[in-house]
């Protein structure tokens, strides 16, 4: 369950930049999750509560924003929807398409007071 | 996921070479990043949004750099090499070691959940080793790595192989400095581990099949395998081998070798 991890670093980048900020309060932490990041939502949802314990990141609420993978097809030069890591053009049947998202696994942005 | 591993929440159990070490957070934050990145923007009910945009596996990553440049600098060729429990990864490591004897130096790091037994087979075949017990994370870091890799004589080794926990999931994200990343799939595993565990096999540079010796006896369809490999890696150069019986070691030597004397030329 790596999501514990990911989710203690996701914690102490958004109480760390709270408090430098001068905050006392992190309110709302919003990441973005690809769907091939390897790591499953609810598992950090599920850790999410855990590690803000007795941070002042307790209590608050975690939003996910889910990023769809999409591969790119350099003969058709254009994007296609990934759904697992098979990179092959649906429209050309190239196989060398080259993943462009889905690996998201990032801190977008704290509410804080 | 490994939902029952609980990686993380014991993070003080990891042993180095049979010591305990404080894992996680004395390296702190360094804030490279800097406060001015950030966007604020200020909310009537006095509650504000900071912008961050950081990758969650930062620290990971800046380490695992470090740990490039360090190995590089010391002429070393990295490999990271996983696969599911019971691949063959001790003995294929053992035997890579063995037959480039007298030709490059092999040194090796061994992560496990417990016991030092993959540590011990390895030094009884006079390979310098040092054994990375993660009590109940699921994956080496590159925290872990740097540590272990402090313990062996890196300037009198040629290539450092790091054995990763056995587990196809946790270990895809982390980069631990590696210069190729070097998935296994023995024969007796099924063709489709590539299609269930498609973040490890896509992050892989080095695909190798397994017990090749076995394959007759554990039914394995080869061209389904090898076509289940194209599908998600296809990318990555692929072997076939038996550690045992040394068949098809000769092609994976070779390649070690011409990876090794391009790293060492740089």
């Amino acid at each position: 369950m790596h999501e514990v991890s990911i989710m203690e670093s996701a914690v102490r980048m958004a109480v760390d930049a709270a408090k430098s900020a001068g905050a006392s309060r992190v309110l709302v932490l919003r990441l973005r999750v690809g769907t091939l990041s390897g790591a499953v939502p609810e598992a950090l949802r599920f850790a999410f509560d855990v590690v803000c314990r007795d941070t002042i990141a307790e209590g608050a609420s975690l939003e996910m924003e889910t990023i769809p993978a999409a591969g790119w097809c350099p003969v058709c030069r254009a994007e296609f929807e990934c759904a697992d890591f098979i990179s092959e053009c649906p429209r050309c049947h190239n196989p060398n398409g080259e993943l462009r998202r889905g690996r998201e696994l990032e801190i977008a942005s704290v509410e804080i007071n | 996921m490994c939902k029952e591993c609980g990686c993380g929440l014991g993070g003080g159990d990891v042993k180095i070479g049979g010591h305990s070490h404080e894992h996680g957070h004395e390296h702190g934050h360094d804030h490279a990043h800097g406060h001015d990145h950030h966007h604020e923007h200020e909310h009537p009910h006095g509650s504000k949004t900071l912008s961050l945009n950081l990758s969650l596996l930062e620290k990971n990553d800046r380490l695992a750099e470090q740990n490039r440049g360090f190995f590089r600098a010391k002429k070393l060729l990295a490999l990271n090499v996983v696969s599911s429990p019971g691949s063959g990864k001790t003995t294929f490591i053992r035997e890579t070691a063995a037959k480039l004897a007298g030709k490059l130096r092999v040194g090796v790091i061994v992560g496990d959940l417990a016991t030092d037994n993959d540590a011990a087979r390895l030094r009884t075949a006079g390979i310098p080793v040092v054994q990375i017990t993660t009590g109940t994370v699921c994956h080496l870091d590159a925290e872990m790595v740097s540590k272990a890799a402090a313990q062996l004589d890196l300037d009198k080794l040629d290539m450092l192989v790091i054995e990763n926990v056995g587990n196809l999931v946790c270990p895809a994200d982390y980069d631990l400095g590696e210069d190729l990343r070097v998935v296994l799939l023995s024969v007796t595993e099924g063709e489709d581990k590539p299609l269930k565990y498609p973040p490890m096999f896509h992050s892989a540079q080095v695909a190798v099949i397994t017990k090749s010796d076995m394959a007759a006896a554990a039914g394995f369809d080869r061209k389904l395998a090898l076509q289940n490999l194209e599908r998600v890696s296809h990318h990555a150069r692929i072997f076939e081998l038996s550690a045992k019986t040394g068949d098809g070691m000769k092609a994976w030597l070779d390649f070690l070798g011409e990876r090794q004397a391009a790293v060492a030329a740089k």
